[in-house]
């Protein structure tokens, strides 16, 4: 008689299916994230420095918000709660930076609920999101309250009576431009982390160093800058000159810590360099010719959208392939 | 074979199970261009009933006429016409209603509900379930418009029907007004209709198969589950 013998799992086997890359790093998600949260220490001592300390309020109900939904969020989904690794609470804390002075806190807490909320969780959480989630909430806040995100506050140091206006605004509305010295300070109006250029670099040259930004975006984009911005200066002297659209309103913030979020932005270097350069073109494009005076939130938003599409075009070749023969 | 259905299921089934806005996702323009307030959600849908009734009714009555070729451009004369009457009307009588919602009561004549009933129900049914299913559609048509303009129309301006209910301290979310907020809600809300049907559709099938359990038949392969509609 013929015997057989099955094998019977005794246990199930789960697979842990997480999202790529798969390759092993000494980076995991939560050292990355809170190395960036310490990146933006200087541009937080800058914006606490020029507007008050009390604007550190913006900055915690920002995160505790965010984190909130966050886990509320994945206790309701009953998915792993994953707040300890520090992505909302950078989404939190990216989007307090970019919002102005004495914003108001319960608007505040509404942009982090929708960042997290619509801009990350809906799509399934960390790594599946299509659009940066902290510029998905300001966007929301943008169109909700279009007066309160576009009243400045006067910096503390401010040595004349230079109106609150940003320099963008200023620029767009009443033809001044900003001195370059005051703007690198960043003794100007702005939202809270954008005016200082200085604490921004600083964070993002840190960040360039221990690698954890890919040195050719804010580098596109600045060289972008120099290009686009470069042309529409020459073409018309009365356009602003590529150093002052540089070291305006939220570009080198946005060129930094924005538009290098990991999730949203090409992995390909060739990627890499056509979405910092068509950052470049779109803001220059909204800033000359837009409504708005400023448009790095838009512009980054926009390329996030053409990621898929870059990744697609600037896939490299396989090792070892042949380059295919042209069909005649 | 085809199943009997009541003439009451011909009337409810509009409501939600083939709810337009949410199952079949048909009339999106509509839905997301009028609905700033809830009285332009209600007053689109009822525009739109009022149409779909008396074209469905009419095509259900000459269905065996209309040659198969020309069937798609004698339901647009059809809708056109009813389409006519509802716009001289609103015209005469709600002035600022028909201010409000512009050109959308015109283009009712495209609303892809009214072709994709005449389509699909009109044209094989006989008249009063034609009729039932145009009032059952247009009833779910007017419950999607009217939450989602209710929505709307509280956040984005603190209103409801005109009634101030929300108190002064809010600020009103001004994207909801804006078409983004549109989206946002439609969104939303399908998504809550989506997860609803799906968890519905799974505790009718674990009832199916506990009660197969029970009964102690062993297969409960797939194309069991799937003859059983679940």
């Amino acid at each position: 008689m013929e015997t057989t013998t099955t094998i019977e799992p005794k246990q199930k086997v789960y697979f842990d299916l997480t999202t790529s890359p798969h390759l092993h790093s000494k980076w995991t998600t939560s050292k990355v994230m809170w190395f960036v949260v310490a990146a933006l220490v200087p541009s937080i001592a800058a914006a606490l420095t020029f507007f008050g300390w009390t604007q550190i309020f913006i900055i915690i109900t920002a995160v505790v918000f965010a984190v909130g939904t966050e886990v509320s969020i994945q206790v309701i989904r009953k998915k792993q709660i994953t707040w300890f690794d520090g992505s909302a609470a950078l989404t939190g804390l990216l989007l307090a930076l970019t919002l102005p002075p004495n914003f108001s806190l319960s608007a505040t807490a509404i942009g982090s609920v929708v960042a997290i909320g619509l801009g990350k969780q809906i799509f399934g959480g960390l790594g599946y999101n299509i659009f940066n989630p902290a510029l998905v909430g300001r966007a929301f806040l943008q169109a909700a309250f279009p007066v309160q995100i576009t009243t400045w506050l006067k910096p503390n140091f401010a040595v004349d009576s230079v109106t609150s206006a940003t320099p963008l605004a200023a620029f767009k509305f009443d033809k001044i431009f900003t001195d370059t010295v005051p703007m690198a300070i960043g003794n100007v109006g702005g939202s809270l982390g954008e005016t200082s250029a200085i604490a921004v670099l600083i964070g993002g040259i840190l960040l360039i160093a221990v690698g954890i930004v890919n040195w050719r975006i804010p580098l596109s984009m600045i060289l972008g800058m120099f290009l686009f911005g470069g042309m529409f200066w020459l073409i018309n002297p009365q356009n602003p000159t590529p150093i002052f659209h540089i070291f305006a309103g939220s570009f080198l913030f946005g060129a930094m810590f924005m538009a290098t979020d990991w999730v949203t932005s090409p992995i390909t270097n060739k990627g890499m360099w056509v979405f910092g350069l068509g950052i470049s073109l779109v803001l220059v494009v909204i800033r000359i010719y837009g409504g708005l005076p400023e448009g790095v939130m838009y512009s980054i938003l926009f390329m996030n959208g053409f990621v898929p599409l870059i990744n697609r075009y600037t896939r490299p070749t396989i090792f070892g392939a042949v380059k295919e023969e042209k069909k005649k | 074979m085809k199943k009997r259905v009541t003439l009451l299921k011909e009337f409810t089934k509009g409501l939600w199970e083939i709810n337009p806005t949410f199952k079949q996702i048909l009339g999106m323009c509509p839905t997301l261009a009028v609905t700033v307030s809830a009285i332009n959600g209600i007053a689109m849908a009822l525009a739109t009933t009022f149409v779909l009734f008396f074209s469905s009714l009419l095509i259900s009555l000459i269905r065996k006429w209309i040659p198969n070729q020309v069937r798609i451009a004698s339901y647009i004369v059809i809708i056109a016409t009813f389409v006519t009457i509802v716009d001289l009307v609103m015209k005469a009588q709600f002035v600022e209603l028909s201010k409000a919602l512009g050109p959308f009561i015109p283009l009712i004549v495209v609303n892809c509900i009214i072709l994709g009933r005449a389509e699909a129900f009109a044209s094989k049914n006989n008249p009063l379930r034609s009729m039932l299913d145009a009032l059952g559609n247009g009833a779910g048509f007017l419950i999607s418009l009217f939450v989602l303009g209710s929505i709307r129309e509280i956040i984005g301006s603190r209103t409801i029907l005109g009634y101030q209910v929300m108190p002064n301290g809010f600020e009103p979310w001004l994207i909801m007004i804006l078409p983004a907020g549109a989206f946002l809600t439609l969104g939303l809300l399908m998504g809550l209709a989506n997860l609803y049907t799906e968890r519905k559709k799974n505790l009718e099938r674990e009832a199916l198969i506990a009660q197969y359990k029970r009964v102690g038949r062993e297969e409960i392969t797939d194309e069991v589950l799937k003859e059983a509609g679940v």
